[in-house]
């Protein structure tokens, strides 16, 4: 037990009195990162689930753990496949030259790598920007840095597109972690999903690199519209003849941003929180429900200028981010709402509102973000109004 | 109330500021402050109306019965921003058609009112008149750093002069579009007044409720 030693034998100096007390939460940090946090209850209740926020967080990163392959191989597969026709280079090329693994879209290595090349300086941004802004804002607030940061830098890793600029990385998780977390007190106490509020940010700063035909697949030259831009301007029925089928949107295969666009691996990561129980079974069901029963309602309506209208709910499923932010971000706990009934409300106001948003309004040929964001900001008034209805029922029974 | 003249200007720029300490006047704030040209007229315009109104309605301030205190203060208030609008529409066209119904509005902007009950109700007129032009100046400041901030980094210019080229002009620097949408002033004039507070720490509020500690080391 070497590390163990030694941060037994630094301690003294991090707690109070110590030479770096106020690096205490930098300590805490890298020891609760490693070992079991060594926190006592002070007051009642006494009892304590085993399931912490320690292991809460811990276990939404595994299951983004599926989205992460696929969506590694998706991008270098669609950057394998424009560079038949298109030619790239940059230092990606030449490292992937160097390694001898070529650019073949039939072989996964080389998919996987070309991928990982795209992902891992987005990610490492991420982690480097917003844990400098986490660390400061602990050292000064004096609270803990803990694992949900993990959580939040990947899944905003997830959902940006592969040719992100580096330095609107940056901007974004910064706005992310300040504005939609830190600013209201840190973990546990955001109302806002803090990766939706980096992405939105961005999505409205820069559209230019943030939405489009262009930004999908990073080569030059190279145009690929998403599913839902192709449904949205050019009718739905077009998808087939771009070769999506249902199947590819569902594997994921197609474009958008690297994390999202597979279903299957979206599913496979939710069932893992919903086993685990981290995600609650409600809110699923909710969304779900909200989107199923609105596109079927907006299927029945019918509208022959709007061919959005005509678009089934199993291709809302598959298309754009609603797998990835049914599964990571509707079942969110801290943001959502916190009463059983409420659950169902807030998540079906998200399935609502995403198809609403998809097919109804044309400035945005995407919803999930906004629809999630539009749920987080509406979740403690459902929770009021649920709380105050029982408080009603309640006292009218004992009357 | 024995504040001299020197604090009634004062005081309103840091210590007492309507739209950072008692958060007024916010929707002109978010509507005109993408550009720093329109935020400085309608700062003056504003800083205008509210010693003007401030003043006369001192001076009337004892013949106003209290039950209809508020139609009057309105009364006045109103004849003045029509003057206003028609100065800037005779003198300053294109900038009076940017800001359109915002002028007009000034009418409904709180600072004024407020300044009216607040102070110029039991107050001489020189010292009302100097009080609403401390308040019209304090919520100048606020605008003016508002507006810096956003055409400066969403436009790339300040008071119209190219200073960070951008992208699309074959420049470096790329706009932030954000900016110059009205919801970022939301976030800009927030973190405004985040700054104050951290620099005057007597402006923060009491807190309403203290989270319970349940665990600890």
């Amino acid at each position: 037990m070497g590390i163990r030693n030694f941060f037994d034998r630094i301690e003294p100096h991090f707690i109070n009195g110590g030479k770096y007390e106020k690096f205490f939460p930098i300590y805490e940090m890298v020891e609760s990162f490693l070992y079991t946090p060594k926190t006592v209850t002070k007051v009642a209740p006494h009892a304590r689930s085993y399931v912490d926020m320690k292991r809460i967080m811990t276990y939404v990163v595994i299951a983004t753990i599926p989205c992460i392959l696929i969506g590694l191989y998706n991008v270098g597969f669609q950057t394998n496949t424009a560079m038949e026709v298109h030619s790239s280079s940059g230092w990606r090329i030449w490292l992937l030259d160097l390694l001898g693994v070529g650019f073949n879209p039939d072989n996964p290595i080389a998919n996987f790598l070309h991928g990982l090349l795209y992902f891992l300086p987005i990610y490492i941004v991420t982690l480097v920007v917003g844990g400098i802004w986490e660390v400061i804002f602990a050292t000064v607030r004096g609270h803990e840095v803990n694992e949900g940061f993990l959580v939040t830098s990947m899944l905003y890793a997830l959902i940006l597109p592969p040719s992100a600029p580096l330095w609107q990385v940056a901007l974004g998780i910064s706005f992310g972690v300040v504005i939609g977390k830190e600013v209201f007190g840190g973990t546990g106490k955001n109302f806002l999903n803090p990766a939706l509020t980096g992405r939105a940010f961005l999505y409205f700063a820069y559209p230019a690199q943030m939405s489009g035909e262009t930004i999908w697949t990073p080569v030059d030259g190279f145009s690929g519209a998403t599913a839902l831009s192709v449904s949205a301007s050019d009718g739905f029925s077009e998808l087939a003849a771009r070769g999506i089928d249902w199947t590819s949107a569902f594997i994921g295969t197609i474009q958008g941003s690297i994390g999202e666009t597979s279903t299957l691996a979206c599913l496979i990561g939710l069932s893992f929180l919903l086993i685990t129980k981290i995600a609650n079974w409600r809110l699923v069901v909710g969304c779900l429900g909200g989107m199923i029963g609105f596109s079927l309602l907006l299927n029945w309506v019918g509208s022959d200028s709007n061919p959005m209208f005509a678009m089934p709910w199993y291709w809302h499923l598959v298309t754009g981010g609603f797998a990835f932010g049914l599964a990571f971000m509707v079942t969110e706990p801290v943001s959502a709402s916190h009463t059983n009934v409420g659950r169902y409300i807030y998540g079906a106001l998200i399935g609502f509102m995403v198809v609403m948003i998809r097919v109804i309004n044309p400035a945005f040929p995407e919803g999930m973000m906004l629809a999630i964001l539009f749920g987080n900001v509406f979740a403690p008034l459902i929770d009021y109004f649920v709380v105050q209805a029982n408080i009603k029922r309640r006292a009218k029974r004992n009357a | 109330m024995a504040q001299t003249p020197k604090e009634l200007i004062l005081d309103p720029m840091v210590d007492n500021n309507p739209i950072t300490l008692q958060v007024l006047g916010i929707c002109s704030a978010l509507a005109v402050t993408s550009s720093l040209q329109v935020a400085f007229v309608m700062a003056l315009a504003v800083t205008a109306v509210t010693a003007f109104a401030s003043m006369f309605i001192s001076m009337i301030r004892n013949q106003i019965p209290g039950s209809i205190r508020i139609i009057v203060q309105m009364v006045i208030i109103a004849s003045l921003v029509i003057v206003v609008d028609q100065v800037l529409k005779a003198y300053a066209f294109e900038i009076s058609k940017t800001l359109s119904v915002f002028v007009g509005l000034i009418i409904t902007n709180c600072i004024v009112m407020g300044r009216a009950e607040a102070f110029a109700m039991k107050n001489p007129p020189v010292a009302s008149f100097i009080d609403g032009i401390g308040n019209g100046l304090g919520y100048g400041l606020i605008l003016m750093l508002v507006g810096v901030i956003r055409e400066l980094f969403g436009s790339g210019s300040l008071f119209g002069v190219t200073i960070l080229e951008t992208v699309n002009n074959g420049g470096w620097y790329v706009p932030n579009g954000l900016l110059l949408l009205p919801p970022s002033a939301f976030f800009v004039i927030g973190l405004l007044i985040w700054a104050f507070r951290a620099w005057k720490p007597e402006q923060v509020e009491e807190r309403d409720y203290k989270i319970q500690v349940v665990e600890e080391h």
